[in-house]
């Protein structure tokens, strides 16, 4: 394939959202919106009151007697599993005697409208015999309540000898809030019960085959008899991944109860109670360091508050690990990572999984580094960065040397037949073979041993210094804080280095299935989600460059899991990467099969035609595709296929930690300036630069989109969106009078974005590279800004925590002022 | 005319009004029945949206047209805190009425699509109804028109691009929201005994003397979470959106007299030429669809700490005037909030209006009014601080300092303002008030912020009062980049 050079129409073009103009006319459907059939119940959990207990009794007459209520379960109930955890069957949909956090559903209530339920469903009566509720990183630790069996403990060299060895240490502790995701359009399920024991089910979630999964587990029926439906998302960032599954089962299991349609949807507030969020963190650091501040040793440990079930945990903390040295090299580095177990919400899978928390740590080192040997932090990072690739290290070459040399057999997992193969929690049966691979000499490696070859953030910092105009804004940034007493500037470029693919290797696949009809549309379909990120469109435009149509030639159709099974999902920023190189190879192998058959025709060599602007060349003819679908279809050609991708060159030992996760990194780079007020720690975001690498952009408009989003929610993450907590483990902040996102106004004043100018050095999809998740690390910027605001105010190293709320930076203000 | 309620709980009333230009009567529902509900689940209009159910996502935004005084009005609110009694002889536009009559799309929703200003789509149809009310109202401060809709995948740069880009696009002819004919309702007459719409002041006083356990609903921005989140009961309740006379604002050579049902929309051009700092408090009192809704009788009445208009009233010495049936009076509005939830308020007495001093040569305007919140827009005060201290030859005549979020109710800083009464306008003033703030505050710690924060920050802002009368930069929304 050589499509390296010059992209095909419509691939490459700024072409608007599929659905953009039935978003704007309020038309575009979700699942809240389908029509129902009159019959169509509405369900409701009541949720547990208390943080941890065992439920004594459940006195539910005042529900069951409610107006409109047809009838109440608990978990006595279920006819088969009660578990919706995409890992360990710890997470049932419905308490099983004990409850572990406040807001986990305890019953559900299932009436005729959606407003009857949530009333009912205040009526209950359950007391409880509370037990010892831990909520915090500390009190986890003092009862030694974790997620596997230790820490995790990932790195290379030998980093307690080489920090006692260096002239310089500092060490240091970062509070790194979570966050909530916020999707505009809350959870919502619809299941439709069919004839026999088959259903329906209408959800928002980004992975329809676990929903399949967890639905037909809960129905006691293969999955052949589930099928699951997803158009659209309101926004999904992670927390469709898995969060979905409770709505999707307990709708199916009413249904299959009443005989009835069933639909539920969370209220806002109960959305924000139940369902899991981005992991908070601590990191503490260690570090050895030279006069110039370059790092010789680094100790990191990773403290992740996971909730009380385990759902993705694993993974994300690992993932965290993985980032834990951003754009860095570290040769003598160890990473120590706890995941505790709490009575709070099942903390779950948030753009960037885990990246952005690790990275966070990384780059305050960078910060409180530059600080202490007094250097612009800027400096001080490039000091630092990874080498750039030399002759003879090209991404290809090492990713030759260093992949697997036969495809190794996968066991099946051992743990338990129900494990669903297709989560990313399934970490526990994964430790796959891994080899070790040879390296060019002078290739640096991270700490998990994987060679950094395409490392492209040298000239991309480069390129941002100069459009930002980073040196000169920082000198007038030092004149104006030296000027006024009270509001202060600050100032930060930070880096992004973000490893692409999942790490539980086997989910690096995707299928796709596609038809021509007979007047030469395309019905285009894949395994992946639409949540918003532009995936379909940019699919679409893959499709249309292979048969060289117009791109509205092609139907995008909803992911479904009776056309293409056995999905991942839409995750891990792969959506682009695994379906469009999936839906590539079914057009492929449909237009090949059109082409032997015109040149059978036209006594050609199939070679030679050429599918272009709506037409097909072969020899001196010329049809429209159309035409060719039409004579294809009377030459009994098959007009369907599937088409299936598997990442190549990768594998991984997330025990070892050691390998090559990650089939390549995307880069980015923003800078941020921002304004404090030291009186009140007010703050916001004055301007923004950034600079990010998509490879050969398959669509500029929805790259550049999900870049200035990502930054945005990014900043938002680490500035006023502030998870709280009381003293009995309710959350204070579940609807968002409380719970503050960036509005209209938060974006920054001059907000300058572009794409840097390169390809994909590895056969992705068009040369392009993945998008969804690195940008939200751009906004770590805002938040090193923010120190280097506060930083203008004394002597001392601010230490600022995130989210850096007003509070959090006058308190930070403070301790620089002494 | 006194109505009992002696009628079970949520009886139905008779709603009228123009629905994408169709005359629609809507019967047989709950008072409490929401517009977002009843377009979603009766009509199957479902281009609005259910994002928050509480009025802070912008993404149920539809556009209600009204006329007063001959003049017609067009104004974004949030269906999901707007009960359907609510909307008698309005016009309301959804996005579906945006379109125009051969298919062709608004100039806001060809923008939006031209500048990607749509991923997920969840909150674009809330947007646009805002960015097509603002479009013709030929309002382009686009981040305030825009604060009350929460989008959490653009980064809103593309929807500012798109509003900014539509701006300069005519209002196509055939977008005209139209008026509902005035002479097809008469407020009050389709009441029933468990909701009340009366027409006057009088009519409400009679009434609510009998019922005096009554709820009464102006802009139900407060009372809609306690239905839509607490999911109470209200009945019997009032609908005062009918009342003409509580509805003016009436400015005399040294007064201004704010009727109670004043929105805090018609509210802030009133007050900008007077107190612009006020104006810019009242800019950040949550979003355009809450302020086309909320009303100054109602931002009183509910007796929250935090207060919103009542520290900025107080710091200017407003009085609070209160009607019943068996007679009005005046007090000063710091003495209607006696502790958090109890208000100086006689069965059957409501709020009908509050005075506040006019500006002028000899009463020139000192008021600053500091609101600190998590996030700048939209959003609930952590601590909001307002300062009216008068100087004369360098010393401080005259102090009124008032506090929402430092206490149970709106509060004054009286310690503070009599150390500081007479003191010399300077940094020792403000360093011999410092144990003061003790003896007036002793706040909470919440989701907002903690006690300790809240100390430290009230004190930043005298601080930052006597900066601001010596120059200087002192408010991070004024720096430029």
């Amino acid at each position: 394939m050589k499509d390296t050079v010059a992209a095909p129409d419509p691939v490459n073009h700024p072409l608007p959202h599929d659905a953009a103009r039935l978003h704007v006319q309020g038309a575009a459907r979700y699942v809240d919106d389908i029509p129902v059939p009159a019959d169509c119940l509405h369900l409701a959990f009541g949720l547990s009151e208390i943080a941890h207990g065992r439920i004594l009794s459940i006195d539910l007459d005042a529900v069951r007697t409610a107006p409109s209520v047809v009838a109440v379960l608990t978990a006595e109930n279920l006819p088969f599993e009660n578990d919706v955890s995409p890992s360990v069957h710890d997470e049932p949909v419905l308490a099983n005697g004990t409850v572990h956090y406040v807001g986990q559903p305890v019953f559900v209530v299932i009436a005729t409208s959606h407003l009857a339920a949530r009333k009912a469903a205040r009526l209950a009566k359950v007391t409880y015999d509370p037990l010892p509720a831990l909520l915090t990183i500390d009190e986890a630790r003092a009862a030694d309540s974790r997620f596997e069996e230790g820490p995790r403990i990932y790195g290379q060299g030998d980093a307690a000898s080489a920090i006692t060895a260096a002239p310089h240490v500092i060490d240091g502790t970062l509070e790194l809030g979570g966050q909530e995701h916020f999707y505009l359009e809350g959870q919502v399920a619809l299941a439709l019960p069919q004839e026999g024991s088959d259903m329906i089910v209408h959800t928002s979630s980004q992975h329809p085959t676990e929903i399949q999964h967890k639905v037909a587990e809960a129905l006691g029926v293969p999955m052949h008899a589930v099928r699951v439906e997803v158009r659209r998302m309101g926004g999904g960032f992670g927390g469709k991944e898995s969060q979905a599954n409770a709505l999707a089962v307990i709708c199916a299991v009413a249904a299959r109860a009443t005989r009835r349609p069933c639909k539920m949807r969370y209220d806002r507030d109960d959305d924000m109670v139940i369902t899991g969020k981005r992991h908070d963190f601590r990191i503490t650091y260690r570090v050895g360091h030279d006069d110039e501040g370059r790092i010789l040793g680094l100790e990191f440990v990773q403290h992740v508050r996971c909730g009380w079930a385990q759902d993705l945990s694993l993974p994300v903390a690992d993932r965290a690990m993985l980032h834990a040295d951003n754009a860095y090299y570290l040769p003598d580095v160890r990473i120590e990572s706890h995941r505790w177990k709490t009575n709070t919400q099942s903390a779950t899978a948030f753009r960037g999984f885990g990246g952005p928390q690790g990275m966070v740590g990384i780059e305050r080192v960078l910060d409180h580094l530059a600080h202490a040997v007094g250097r612009d932090p800027l400096a001080v990072r490039r000091l630092n960065f990874y080498d750039a690739p030399m002759d003879g290290t090209t991404a290809d070459a090492v990713a030759q040397a260093s992949s697997p040399s036969a495809k190794a057999a996968r066991p099946l997992p051992t743990a338990d037949h129900h494990l669903d193969l297709a989560s990313r929690g399934a970490t526990e049966t994964e430790a796959g073979p891994c080899a070790e691979p040879t390296l060019p000499p002078g290739v640096q490696t991270t700490p998990y041993h994987m060679p950094v070859t395409d490392f492209i953030l040298h000239g991309l910092v480069e390129q941002l210094v100069a459009t930002s105009d980073y040196t000169a804004r920082r000198e007038k940034v030092a004149q104006w804080n030296e000027a006024n007493p009270v509001l202060k500037r600050g100032i930060a470029l930070t880096p992004v280095k973000f490893g692409i693919s999942f790490t539980l290797t086997h989910l690096n696949q995707a299928g796709a299935l596609v038809h021509v009809y007979q007047d030469g549309s395309i019905h285009m379909n894949h395994g992946g989600t639409e949540m918003g990120q532009g995936l379909f469109q940019k699919v679409a435009q893959v499709a249309a460059a292979r048969f060289g149509v117009e791109v509205s030639a092609v139907k995008i159709t909803a992911t479904d899991t009776a056309k293409v099974p056995n999905t991942s999902a839409t995750a891990a920023s792969s959506g682009s990467d695994l379906n469009g190189m999936a839906v590539q190879a079914a057009c492929d192998t449909i237009r090949d099969r059109i082409a032997v058959c015109l040149a059978g025709l036209h006594q050609a060599d199939p070679a030679t035609v050429v599918f272009s602007q709506g037409k097909v060349r072969v020899a001196d003819a010329v049809y429209t595709f159309a035409e060719a679908a039409a004579v294809a279809y009377m030459n009994r050609v098959s007009l369907s296929a599937t088409g299936f991708y598997a990442t190549p060159d990768i594998s991984w030992d997330r025990i070892a930690g050691r390998g090559r996760p990650f089939f390549y990194f995307a880069y980015g780079a923003a800078v941020t300036e921002v304004v404090i007020d030291t009186l009140t720690g007010e703050n916001r975001i004055l301007r923004a630069d950034l600079l990010h690498d998509c490879g050969a952009s398959l669509n500029p408009a929805v790259d550049i989109g999900q870049i200035e989003g990502g930054y945005v929610q990014g900043a938002g993450w680490l500035t006023t969106e502030e998870l709280v907590w009381d003293d009995a483990g309710r959350l204070r902040t579940h609807a968002p009078s409380t719970y503050k996102i960036p509005a209209c106004s938060d974006r920054p004043d001059i907000f300058n974005v572009a794409l840097w100018d390169g390809e994909s050095p590895v056969e992705t999809v068009y040369r392009s590279k993945a998008v969804g998740e690195p940008p939200l690390m751009l906004g770590i910027s805002t938040l090193m800004a923010l120190s280097d605001a506060v930083a203008a105010c004394g002597q001392a190293y601010p230490a600022l925590n995130a989210p850096a709320t007003a509070e959090q930076v006058l308190a930070a203000v403070r301790r620089v002022q002494g | 005319m006194a109505r009992s309620a002696e009628k079970a709980a949520g009886n139905p009333m008779t709603t009228t009004f123009l629905l994408n230009g169709e005359t629609v009567t809507v019967d047989g529902q709950p008072p409490t029945r929401t517009l977002l509900d009843w377009l979603r689940d009766t009509r199957g209009l479902t281009g609005t949206k259910e994002g928050c159910n509480e009025g802070d996502c912008g993404a149920c935004s539809v556009m209600v047209t009204t006329s007063r005084n001959g003049e017609t009005l067009h104004r974004a609110f949030n269906a999901c805190i707007l009960f359907l009694p609510q909307l008698e002889g309005a016009s309301v536009t959804t996005v579906e009425g945006l379109t125009g009559p051969d298919g062709a799309l608004h100039p806001v929703q060809q923008s939006m699509i031209d500048h990607h200003g749509s991923q997920c789509g969840f909150c674009t149809p809330g947007f646009v109804v805002a960015m097509a009310t603002a479009h013709l109202n030929g309002a382009t401060d686009h981040d305030d028109q825009l604060a009350g809709n929460l989008c959490r995948c653009t980064g809103y740069a593309p929807i500012v691009r798109a509003a900014e880009a539509a701006a300069k696009q005519p209002v196509p002819d055939w977008f005209a929201p139209p008026v509902f004919d005035a002479g097809m309702t008469t407020a009050g007459t389709t009441d029933t005994a468990s909701a009340f719409r009366p027409a006057t002041k009088l009519e409400l006083a009679d009434w609510y003397a009998d019922n005096p356990d009554a709820t009464l609903i102006a802009g139900a921005t407060d009372v809609g979470l306690w239905v839509t989140k607490g999911l109470r009961a209200l009945s019997p309740m009032a609908f005062l959106n009918g009342i003409e006379d509580m509805r003016d604002i009436e400015a005399s050579d040294d007064t201004i007299r704010i009727g109670a049902g004043v929105t805090l929309a018609e509210l802030h051009p009133a007050i900008a030429p007077h107190y612009p700092d006020f104006a810019e408090l009242i800019r950040r009192y949550a979003s355009v669809q809450v302020r086309n809704a909320a009303t100054i009788g109602g931002n009183i009445a509910n007796g929250s700490p935090i207060g919103d208009c009542p520290p900025a009233l107080i710091a200017l010495g407003a009085t609070l005037h209160l009607a019943h049936r068996d007679g009005a009076r005046d007090l000063p509005l710091e003495d209607f909030f006696l502790e958090y939830g109890k208000q100086d308020r006689r069965p059957g007495e409501f709020v009908a209006g509050v005075s506040i001093p006019r500006p002028g040569a000899d009463r020139p305007d000192r008021l600053k009014c500091y609101k600190v919140s998590k996030r700048f827009d939209q959003d609930i005060s952590a601590l909001c601080g307002c300062f009216n201290l008068t100087i004369d030859e360098g010393r401080v005549t005259k102090a009124r300092i008032a506090f929402g979020g430092m206490a149970g109710i709106p509060k004054r800083a009286h310690a503070v303002e009599a150390v500081l009464s007479g003191q010399e306008w300077g940094p020792e003033a403000v360093a011999a008030a410092w144990d003061s703030w003790e003896k007036d505050f002793q706040p909470l710690s919440d989701m907002r912020a903690s006690a300790t924060y809240r100390m430290d920050a009230a004190r930043g802002l005298l601080t930052r009062y006597l900066l601001e009368d010596l120059g200087g930069a002192t408010r991070v929304l004024e720096v430029t980049p």
